[in-house]
């Protein structure tokens, strides 16, 4: 007597953490792969949570579910950490993406706008 | 019918999460993405989980979208770094990713849908154990009781990661709104006061039915933002030693209650036979405080200046607000 049909929530689980991995590869902004990392711990999340629901039982396995709790409360901290590391990144260097080695060491040698950006930083 | 409405959840949620991560806009993206947290949700009820699906409409879709959103405003205000499209980025072609993905969809759903169908799980010894367990809540037995430890850790991770994020940055307020929204202010007066209710009855209901710490902790963590806005608190969260005091309760409650518990039953945190649900109910209640706090407080990307630490000018600035805010 299924009241679902699981094998859906499976996929569209597979298919979040698939979609979040591509945006965690593909984009460079920093917003955007912390989205993409969201994105696929709702995925995995989904995954969980399906197979708490289809164990042999009364009601569905409780465990996963205090997990996946647990877990959404640690990746909203995790999310506000990586912000506030993004934004110290973007004050220090102007650039609200990761860049390559090779263009970092260009970057920081010109350092075209690092004393601008902090004097910013302070003034109210 | 249930068949369909799942179905059309799932491709809606699926398409949603593309739209939030590829939208060329990254408002727009994020406001997708807060209406994917609100549609897993549902998923969620769907899939009979009611306290992770009150978890994820409070966290992951309200609190995590108005992180973001904060900090989108405060990227964009900082950074002549002008939103502009993405490029392909590093050395792999998107196409490549692409397709070595695509075979990862396929070995994910391949591998998952080949697990046992009905397996044993442990909602049985779950259940046996919950008269025991001083709640009648499986999920809160199992997250305050039988697995309180990881719930002891989980609450450590909150205060460090609101460590971190006042080690690295100064708070940047939200600029002060309430000139420009008239009804800001009487809207607050009857929904903060109504959210902090909601956040005591998730707590005290979660014993029984879904709810619990975490989730009456996200609305009371809602209600701290939104008292954020409207100007209010500045004063206290100068205050040197409230503040973090209300940060490290749930922490240090759960501390004393792990030590507590092990003179008068000798093993960490196996509670006094009879007396469990008290237990339970004293550190869930400095919890949920630490919760909203840290989750409020997040919000601000970073340490709120306290008196003596900040700059002149922006302590002039403060004082002054601070004076027509006591009205």
């Amino acid at each position: 007597m299924m009241y679902f049909d699981d094998r859906l929530y499976l996929i569209a689980g597979a298919a979040l953490i698939t979609i979040g991995l591509y945006a965690l590869l593909a984009h460079r902004h920093f917003l955007r792969r912390i989205l993409a990392l969201n994105v696929m711990g709702s995925g995995v999340f989904m995954v969980l949570i399906t197979y708490s629901a289809r164990t042999a039982g009364s009601i569905p396995d409780p465990v996963p579910h205090a997990m996946v709790i647990t877990g959404i409360v640690v990746s909203i901290c995790a999310t506000g950490l990586a912000l506030v590391l993004a934004e110290c990144v973007q004050a220090l260097t102007g650039r609200t993406e990761l860049s390559d080695e090779r263009e970092t060491s260009e970057h920081t040698g010109a350092r075209p706008d690092t004393s601008d950006e902090q004097h910013q930083d302070q003034s109210p | 019918m249930l068949y369909l409405f799942d179905l059309v959840l799932l491709v809606v949620i699926v398409l949603l999460a593309w739209r939030s991560l590829n939208d060329a806009d990254l408002f727009r993206g994020t406001v997708s993405f807060i209406a994917l947290g609100l549609l897993i949700a549902v998923a969620w009820v769907r899939l009979r989980a009611p306290d992770v699906a009150l978890a994820e409409a409070a966290v992951g879709s309200g609190l995590t979208g108005a992180l973001i959103l904060s900090a989108l405003v405060r990227m964009r205000r900082r950074g002549r770094d002008a939103p502009r499209p993405n490029h392909a980025g590093g050395a792999i072609p998107r196409r490549l990713i692409g397709v070595l993905l695509l075979a990862l969809f396929l070995c994910l759903c391949g591998a998952m849908l080949r697990l046992a169908q009905w397996p044993e799980g442990l909602t049985e010894t779950a259940l046996a154990e919950l008269p025991a367990s001083g709640v009648s809540n499986p999920v809160t037995a199992v997250l305050l009781n039988y697995r309180s430890y990881d719930t002891l850790l989980e609450v450590a991770v909150l205060l460090l990661a609101i460590v971190g994020v006042w080690s690295l940055r100064r708070a940047e307020w939200p600029g002060d709104v309430r000139e420009s929204y008239p009804l800001l202010m009487p809207l607050l007066r009857i929904v903060l006061p109504t959210l902090v209710l909601a956040a005591a009855y998730v707590l005290w209901i979660g014993t029984s039915k879904p709810g619990g710490a975490f989730q009456g902790g996200a609305l009371a963590g809602g209600a701290f933002v939104l008292m954020l806005l409207g100007g209010f608190g500045r004063r206290a969260l100068r205050h040197r030693y409230r503040m973090r005091v209300a940060l490290s309760c749930g922490l240090l409650v759960f501390i004393a209650a792990s030590v507590g518990t092990m003179l008068l039953t000798g093993e960490i945190l196996r509670y006094p036979a009879g007396f469990a649900g008290h237990w339970i109910l004293a550190i869930e209640a400095a919890a949920l405080i630490s919760i909203a706090c840290t989750l409020g407080l997040l919000y601000l990307g970073g340490r709120p200046e306290e008196a003596g630490d900040g700059t002149p000018v922006n302590r002039s600035v403060n004082g002054s607000k601070n004076g027509s805010m006591g009205r």
